[in-house]
Formats: structure tokens, C-alpha cells, sequence
């Protein structure tokens, strides 16, 4: 009889310590609602709304600043094109850095959506002989071309359907975006991706307080967590608000063009009428829509 | 309460034993311990305590999941010949086999856990709860099938031992029925886990239609391994009978698969070297390497020598009959295929990467840790089943005999 009491006894205080110790230790409600939140394309507009205000909040906590985080949806009748003159690019990396600004990429460890690739003339486009790494004091260098290379924003994506879960796809307007609080971490799209363009936070992001951006999107800028797989948006933050993508803006020779590609005023249109454009590794059929050009 | 006191009867049995085995135990202890440390670290910091980056985003525990579902498959493929030539222990040969898989399927699942940036949002893959990708990704088939594979060969075995220890006749009909179900099932699973790498053009290296037959072939060499040294041991330490005939008919199987994967590697050789393209680059880096990176040369060379000794080992009549050289051949073609699959395969396929750079890859601490903690758990789990079923199986463990074990105790009082 003492033996079951005693029992008893130990199996309440059991129950006891392990719920308060579940509520002492940072596993409170709100963390375990974020545990069971659910894919942001199967949220309702209330709990979109919900999410937004929380994820500002905590941003606000983590960062001493105002955020606007938007979750505007696509507009009707756009999709974004991007056309890159080779002809003009030297090779200055300031749509890398500027990138990295815009889009609040991990410090440390480094994250950049954009890689520029050194060729040699001689060679035409052969990644096999291409140099990520140059370092020169001054570019363009003798010899040499560069080619930019970010998400491609293909047609027919390969990475999108390779997600086991469904967290990255494309959106109307044509940009394959990442819902990273979905993301599991098991980069299958990073193996799919033909171009690099995916990338993984290794470890825990670390951005600067005072150098990061607070006009985000929830598909694109805002700040990732470890474990998760981003990738360049074309800003979405911004092209859906009217404006060019950060690394358009930066280009100091004007290399890089984007538009609507169903408006047929816009600029991206004149390029792929009147300059003859290529598209990277065509033979994967991935039917990319970031074109190459030789503007001059 | 039977269920109980079969529950408390097994944890017993599994304390019970000579020196050396509690030796073995005390040995994948430490190992646990040990890996595990590395793991933690791992959780802590995330993935960067691996050597794995963006340029080879996949690695050695991608590597090992694929060998282990190689184990997994292969095992139970044993059951065809052990029926078709009419061994005579086919139920003891179904259930170690059987339990082999469960072990291999759960230690496989436990690399991918371990690989994923986020083990917490596993159920984000499942049916209903989550959003399962079905039937467009590759991975959610892979687990698909690996779940159902677990699922049946658990049932099996499980109710092959559970008849057995209460003295029951099994269900014959339902057994035979969902084993001929998992050998379909067992080609399914690695052949799905082919078709992971396979589906990726991207990568050329992958992008061959002879990888999922190369994997079968040489899943059929590593894994009939394993049980061959296992049927010997139990051979000599329990009633368990297999006749040297049986064993050597394995190991003449084995021959075939390996003739088998041999050829299927020369022609994929063949077409690379000849036609000389670019995407002969990755089987260069594997067997030469390029430039200065020589790192993964001495690991593919040491696969392809281990192997081909192992295939002359098995090739040779007398080699072959003689335990001393086939127990040779067998540990050097399973210490082959392991090196094969969770060094050579995966890390060549991203090695130059889609851009053309190379990152030098080679396994990290925390990930040799991490693995080693894998394993050890694995065995640990196959070492406790084994010996439950070698005590109801050979030993008149069942509930007959607890029953007068508690008779006796309570008459005793």
C-alpha cells in the first residue's frame, strides 16, 4: 500500500516538474504555435494577417526598429523578365554586395544570391574554366568576361518540384519564391538547381542591426532562420511596389534590364526584339527568365 | 500482462550473456556516447559543423542513407534463392533477414533526420498534417516506401516470433503473402533511391539510367555480406542450422551481382571515356582527380581494390569454399561498397559543382561522429532483436517456460 502511494506520489511530481519546466524553459505557447504553423499558401487571410503582425513584432524585439513586412500577392497581368548584357559587365561585384544590403543575406556566414563568374574570352561561356574566386586590384581584367549568375527564375523549375513538402514555388507573376518557415532544410532543391542559385543558411544568420532592411516581403527579405534554403526573388519586395531590383539599380554600366514581359512597351521586351538573346544550359529545358545579351 | 512479461523477459535476456558480449555492449555504449557528443554540437551550431556547403549541399550522411537502404533491400532479397532452392531453414533465414531490414530501414531514416536542416519540421512531409509533395518529388516517394517497407517487415517478423513464443501455429498464408509483397517492395526501395539522384539533370554524373540497376547489383553484394558472417555466427553459438551448401550458394550469388555491377560500371565507363564530353569531369575527379585535388583518388581506388579482390575471392571455387578467404572477401566487398556508396557516389556529383567550381569535400568530425552514433544505435537495436530471437527461436524462450519459471518461484516461496 505505502509502495503504490509512494508511486503515486513520484509520478505527480514527475508530471509536475516536467510541466513547469516545459513552461520555464523557452518552450511557451507562442513557440509551439509556431511549431504547428502551417504552409503560408494554405493560411487563411486572418491568420496571414495574424502572422504578419507577429513576425513584425518579433523582428521589432530582435532588431529595435519599425518593420513593414507585406505579403502582397502578385499582380495581374505581370511576369518578370531580366535581361544581362554581357557586353557591358565588368565584373565590380556591386550587384553582389548591393544585393546582400537589399536583401538582408547573412553576414556571417556569407550568403550572396549572386555569383559572377570569370570567363575567358578565348572560351566563350564555359563554367568548367570559369573563376568565382578573382581578385585583381582593378576589373575588367585583360582576357576576360564576366557573366553574372543568380536564380533564373526558369519556366519550368526544377527545384520546385523536387520539395518534398511543397514550400518553394513559383508565383503568378513568375518569381519561385520560399515560404522558409516551411522549409525543412533537406536541400534537395539545391541538388536540382542547374544554376547554383540556391543557398543554404550553414549555420545562424547574422545581420547588423543598423545595416538591416525593413521594407520586406514574407516571400523574400525577411530574416531567414539556420536550416533554411533562400534564393534571389528579383526583389520581390520591390517589384511588386513598381520599383527595379536592387542590382538593376546598383549596375554602374547599366548592364542589367528588367521589365513585364507581357507588356509589350517595356524595356525587357525591346531586348528580346530587336538583340539577339541566349539563355544558360537551354538543353535542361528549365526555359529561364533571365536572359544574356550582347548589347554592343 | 503477457505482452508485459514478454516485454520484461526480453530486457532480461538482453543483459544475459558471456564476457564478450557484454564486452560488444560496452563497446557500442562509448561509440554512442562519443557520437552523440558530435551530434549535440551539430544541433547547437547547425550544419556548419559539417564540411558541407552550398557547392556540395549533400554528403556523407546522404552517402550512408543510400548504403543503408542498399542493406536494407538486399536483405530480404535473400528470401528468393533460401525459397527457390528450397534451403531448409527459410523461416530462420526470413527472419534474420527480416530484422536486418527493420534495422538498416530505421538507421537509414536516422541519417536523413540527422541531415535535415530542420529535424523538428519532419512532419511537414507527411500526408494530411504537412503537405506532402506526392507524387512530383522523389523524396517523398523515398519515404513513402521506406515507411511501408519498415511497416511490412515488421509485421512479418514480428508475427513470426510472437506465434513462435506462444507456441501458436503462424499464419502461414498472410506470412508468405506479405513477403512476397516485400521483395517487389525491396527492389522498389532502392530502386526509388536511385531515382533520387537519378531525376536530377543537373547533375550528370546522376543522370545515367544505369544507376538504379548499378545500385541494385551492388546492394546485392553488401548486403547478403552482413548475414553471411551472421549465419556463421549463429551457426556456431546456437541449434541454428545452415549448411555449408547454403552459405556457399550465397556467395556464388554474390559472384553474379558483382560480375553483374562490374559490367554495368564499364559500360557506363565505356560511354563517359569515349565520347570524352564535359561530363566526363566528375568521373575524373573521382579516379584521377583534377589539378591539384587528388582528395577522393585514394578512396575510389581503395573501393575498386577491395572489390576486385573480393570478386576473385568469390570468383575462385576454392576461395570461395574456404571460410578463412570467403570470410576475406566478404568483409573486403562490404568495406567496398560502403566506401563506394557513401564517399563515391554522392560527393562526385557535385564535385565541380553546376558553375564549375570546386569545393574540396571530405567528411567533418561532427559528421564521422555523428555516423559512427548511427551505427552503434543501429547494432545496438539488431544486436537485442537477434538475441530475442535466437532465445525464442533456439532456446525455448517462450511462454510455456516463463510460465513454470513463475510456477516454480512462487512454489519455492
Amino acid at each position: 500500500m505505502k509502495k503504490s502511494n509512494s508511486r503515486r506520489s513520484f509520478l505527480k511530481n514527475i508530471s509536475l516538474a516536467s510541466a513547469s519546466a516545459l513552461a520555464l524553459s523557452g518552450c511557451s505557447l507562442a513557440e509551439l504555435e509556431k511549431f504547428f504553423q502551417k504552409n503560408f499558401r494554405t493560411l487563411s487571410e486572418k491568420e496571414r494577417k495574424q502572422l504578419i503582425e507577429d513576425l513584425e513584432a518579433e523582428y521589432k524585439q530582435k532588431y529595435h526598429k519599425e518593420f513593414h513586412l507585406s505579403d502582397k500577392p502578385a499582380i495581374d497581368g505581370t511576369l518578370f523578365g531580366y535581361a544581362l548584357d554581357i557586353s557591358r559587365c565588368i565584373g565590380c561585384r556591386k550587384c553582389v554586395y548591393a544585393c546582400v544590403e537589399e536583401n538582408n543575406q547573412s553576414r556571417e556566414p556569407q550568403i550572396h544570391w549572386i555569383q559572377v563568374l570569370q570567363m575567358e574570352k578565348e572560351k566563350g561561356i564555359d563554367f568548367v574554366h570559369s573563376d568565382v574566386h578573382y581578385n585583381p586590384e582593378t576589373v575588367p581584367e585583360e582576357g576576360h568576361f564576366y557573366l553574372p549568375v543568380q536564380c533564373q527564375q526558369c519556366r519550368t523549375p526544377q527545384c520546385t518540384t523536387v520539395c518534398p513538402v511543397k514550400a518553394t514555388w513559383q508565383e503568378p507573376d513568375g518569381i519561385v519564391v520560399v515560404d522558409y518557415n516551411w522549409c525543412i532544410g533537406c536541400r534537395y532543391c539545391m541538388a536540382a538547381c542547374p544554376y547554383g542559385a540556391r543557398h543554404f543558411n550553414w549555420g545562424k544568420p547574422e545581420i547588423p542591426e543598423e545595416e538591416i532592411n525593413t521594407e520586406m516581403h514574407y516571400l523574400g527579405n525577411r530574416p531567414r532562420m539556420k536550416g533554411v534554403v533562400e534564393k534571389c526573388t528579383f526583389c520581390i519586395q520591390r517589384v511588386r511596389e513598381g520599383r527595379y531590383p536592387a542590382c538593376v539599380e546598383v549596375c554602374p554600366v547599366g548592364a542589367r534590364k528588367f521589365g513585364n514581359l507581357l507588356d509589350p512597351n517595356s524595356e525587357i521586351r525591346y531586348i528580346l526584339e530587336n538583340k539577339r538573346v541566349l539563355v544558360l544550359k537551354e538543353e535542361l529545358n528549365t526555359q529561364p527568365k533571365f536572359y544574356y545579351f550582347f548589347g554592343v | 500482462m503477457n505482452f508485459i512479461r514478454f516485454v520484461k523477459g526480453s530486457v532480461q535476456l538482453f543483459f544475459r550473456g558471456t564476457k564478450t558480449y557484454y564486452a560488444w555492449l560496452l563497446f557500442l555504449f562509448l561509440l554512442i556516447v562519443w557520437g552523440a557528443g558530435g551530434y549535440a554540437e551539430q544541433l547547437r551550431d547547425g550544419l556548419i559543423t559539417t564540411n558541407m556547403r552550398d557547392s556540395v549541399s549533400w554528403a556523407f550522411y546522404i552517402g550512408n542513407f543510400t548504403f543503408l537502404v542498399g542493406v536494407a533491400a538486399a536483405a530480404v532479397m535473400l528470401v528468393i534463392p533460401a525459397y527457390i532452392y528450397n534451403w531448409k531453414p527459410i523461416k530462420e533465414i526470413t527472419i534474420f533477414g527480416e530484422l536486418l531490414a527493420v534495422c538498416a530501414v530505421i538507421m537509414s531514416i536516422a541519417f536523413i533526420v540527422v541531415d535535415i536542416g530542420n529535424p523538428m519540421r519532419f512532419w511537414h512531409m507527411l500526408p494530411i498534417f504537412g503537405t506532402m509533395n506526392f507524387p512530383y518529388s522523389m523524396l517523398s516517394w523515398d519515404f513513402f516506401f521506406l515507411l511501408a517497407y519498415l511497416i511490412i517487415n515488421f509485421v512479418v517478423v514480428s508475427h513470426l516470433l510472437y506465434s513462435i513464443f506462444y507456441q501458436k501455429e503462424y499464419r502461414k498464408k498472410m506470412v508468405l503473402t506479405i513477403v512476397f509483397i516485400s521483395i517487389p517492395m525491396a527492389v522498389g526501395i532502392h530502386t526509388v533511391t536511385a531515382f533520387l539522384y537519378n531525376a536530377l539533370p543537373a547533375r550528370p554524373f546522376w543522370n545515367s539510367a544505369l544507376l538504379a540497376p548499378r545500385f541494385l547489383a551492388s546492394a546485392f553484394c553488401s548486403g547478403p555480406a552482413i548475414l553471411l558472417i551472421l549465419f556463421q555466427i549463429l551457426r556456431k553459438v546456437t541449434s541454428f542450422e545452415i549448411k555449408d551448401e547454403a552459405i556457399w550458394r550465397i556467395a556464388e550469388l554474390m559472384v553474379y551481382a558483382m560480375f553483374i555491377y562490374l559490367f554495368f560500371t564499364i559500360a557506363e565507363l565505356f560511354k563517359e571515356f569515349y565520347s570524352g564530353t564535359q561530363h566526363l569531369l566528375y568521373w575524373k575527379y573521382l579516379l584521377f582527380g583534377i589539378g591539384e585535388n587528388k582528395e577522393l583518388v585514394p578512396y575510389s581506388w581503395l573501393s575498386i581494390g577491395m572489390g576486385f579482390v573480393a570478386f576473385i575471392l568469390f570468383l575462385i571455387p576454392k576461395t570461395r569454399k574456404n571460410f578463412v578467404t570467403l570470410n576475406i572477401g566478404t568483409v573486403l566487398i562490404y568495406a567496398s561498397v560502403y566506401v563506394e556508396k557513401g564517399i563515391a557516389l554522392i560527393i562526385p556529383g557535385f564535385t565541380p559543382d553546376v558553375l564549375g567550381q570546386i569545393y574540396v569535400y571530405t567528411p567533418s568530425m561532427t559528421e564521422i561522429r555523428t555516423a559512427v552514433m548511427i551505427f552503434s544505435l543501429g547494432s545496438l537495436l539488431f544486436t537485442f532483436l537477434v538475441k530475442v530471437a535466437i532465445a525464442i527461436i533456439f532456446e525455448n524462450y517462450n511462454i510455456g517456460s516463463i510460465r513454470r519459471k513463475e510456477e516454480s518461484v512462487r512454489i519455492q516461496a
